[in-house]
């Protein structure tokens, strides 16, 4: 932390963490994507345009997207906070993380835990959601490197296999 | 990476409280979705000491269906008017114009009310402080030069908030709490044609409610912006019409993105009683390019942003009169 506030502006909040809960003392100004990165180390979740433009930083809070650069980390306070990070299980990868490797919608990555992201928060809305759908969903976050095409295909492939 | 200024936050659970906990002046902020405020506060648009968090507050928060019309509290988000039957069906515009802002990850967070409070907008206020102190700032923050007029004493920056139209041509009025009043006026009344103080809102008034009348008219909303989400409007239009026997006999348009206030289009009276037709769509088109006044705020040019408001209008007119859908430029 690069700042000092005074001790009134510094509280501890309370929120869960990928399944975990969480302590942590946080400044009211603190923002969601710097506390994931900085104070917990998960820095699956990337910081990109750093003004709600690109959607790396999409999490989801209570299951809903957000983008964690426009949000304060106490507003998670009793919330339930996850990360790309939160996604596999005991070693093994999602669903969408699977199709994403599989249907080669990774080039450089970095946008990866974002649309990831965003798509996990639309299967869980929609499990079954078409091509029309998955654009709507991922219309936020950027790619720069795949032309958007391999990202769709992989959603697609995720939706058909069974959670 | 630019840090956001310390402040507190404080997290009232009525409008009284929230009002008796502003400090006047700019040393407060209300604050619900942050979406557009956190962006601005980071580039060193402001520098608050409180910021007051509206979200628990209870009475902001509902949807109700009253005598007819809709009750829409100021802080229910963009993702719940767009989720909502009752809104979807009888408001359409109003859905559209919720779903047309940002991305899904805006929407969850952004609110109806900081929509309708939005800052105006412009290339040379939205960026970064270091540019903007490069450039000796600008007439609307901390600067004695408008950019985009500079002979000129006057702000230029656009009202960019997608709902406003809409509700414009809804009829819509809102409720305004202060420390010792409520006051319910025309939506229109909330603006003023000056980008540097375009909220006609002391600093610890606070929009509470929108009020949408019952009957709607069939409405429509649409944007040009330049990319497919997250951009603000390069123009937004929403137009109302009704039509008998394929003659207007109601008609309201108006605007967004164009001029500091978003605002109802004058003069529609005259398009009233007439054939909605080829010749009636070109009066109307040129009864917006009259009244908008794009100015270079946008990184497209101002007279683009004219004609395509101006063809959103005339294209909406032509679906609502159930004329086959014309050519011009894309939206």
């Amino acid at each position: 932390m690069q700042r000092d506030p005074p001790s009134s502006q510094v509280k501890i909040r309370r929120f869960r963490l990928n399944g975990r809960m969480r302590d942590v003392l946080v400044a009211d100004s603190t923002l969601l994507v710097e506390t994931l990165r900085e104070t917990f180390g998960l820095t699956g979740t990337k910081q990109g345009c750093d003004g709600g433009e690109c959607g790396a930083c999409t999490v989801l809070i209570d299951g809903k997207p957000r983008l964690a650069c426009l949000t304060r980390t106490e507003e998670c306070e009793g919330r339930d906070v996850e990360t790309i990070e939160g996604l596999a299980k005991n070693g093994r990868m999602s669903r969408l993380q699977r199709a994403f490797h599989e249907r080669l919608g990774t080039q450089c990555g970095y946008c990866t835990p974002g649309m990831i992201m965003a798509a996990e928060g639309l299967l869980r809305r929609n499990p079954m959601p078409d091509a029309a759908a998955i654009r709507a969903a991922l219309a936020g976050n950027l790619c720069r490197c795949t032309g958007y095409v391999k990202i769709i295909e992989a959603v697609e492939e995720a939706a058909r296999q069974a959670p | 990476m630019e840090v956001l200024p310390r402040f507190e936050v404080v997290r009232p659970s009525t409008v009284a409280a929230a009002i008796a906990a502003h400090q006047g002046g700019q040393a407060s902020r209300f604050v619900a979705g942050g979406t557009d405020l956190m962006v601005n506060l980071r580039h060193g648009l402001g520098t608050p000491e409180r910021l007051i968090d509206l979200r628990h507050i209870p009475a902001l928060c509902t949807i109700a269906t009253e005598n007819g019309g809709m009750t829409i509290g100021a802080a229910v988000t963009l993702a719940e008017i767009l989720a909502h039957p009752e809104i979807r069906h009888r408001y359409p515009a109003l859905a559209t114009a919720a779903g047309a802002v940002g991305a899904p990850a805006h929407r969850e967070a952004a609110t109806i009310g900081g929509n309708l409070c939005l800052d105006t907008r412009c290339v040379f206020y939205n960026r970064s402080a270091w540019a903007r102190e490069a450039n000796g700032f600008c007439l609307k923050h901390r600067g004695e030069t408008c950019h985009v007029a500079p002979t000129g004493q006057r702000c230029h920056a656009a009202f960019s908030g997608d709902l406003a139209p809409a509700l414009l041509v809804y009829g819509a009025t809102i409720e305004i709490a202060g420390e010792a009043s409520l006051r319910r006026v025309p939506l229109s009344d909330l603006y003023a044609e000056d980008g540097a103080a375009h909220l006609r809102l002391a600093p610890n008034e606070l929009l509470t409610r929108i009020y949408l009348p019952p009957d709607p008219w069939p409405a429509l909303y649409a944007k040009a912006r330049a990319r497919g989400a997250i951009d603000f409007p390069l123009a937004g239009v929403a137009v109302a019409l009704r039509a008998e026997a394929g003659e207007v006999v109601g008609l309201r348009a108006a605007l967004t993105g164009t001029n500091p206030r978003p605002f109802l289009l004058a003069g529609v009276e005259a398009l009233h009683g007439e054939r909605l037709d080829e010749s009636w769509l070109d009066r109307l088109g040129k009864l917006v390019q009259k009244q908008v006044s794009p100015m270079r705020t946008t990184l497209l040019a101002a007279q683009y942003r004219r004609r395509v408001a101006s063809a959103l209008a005339r294209r909406l007119a032509a679906a609502l009169g159930g004329m086959t859908a014309e050519g011009g430029a894309a939206a």
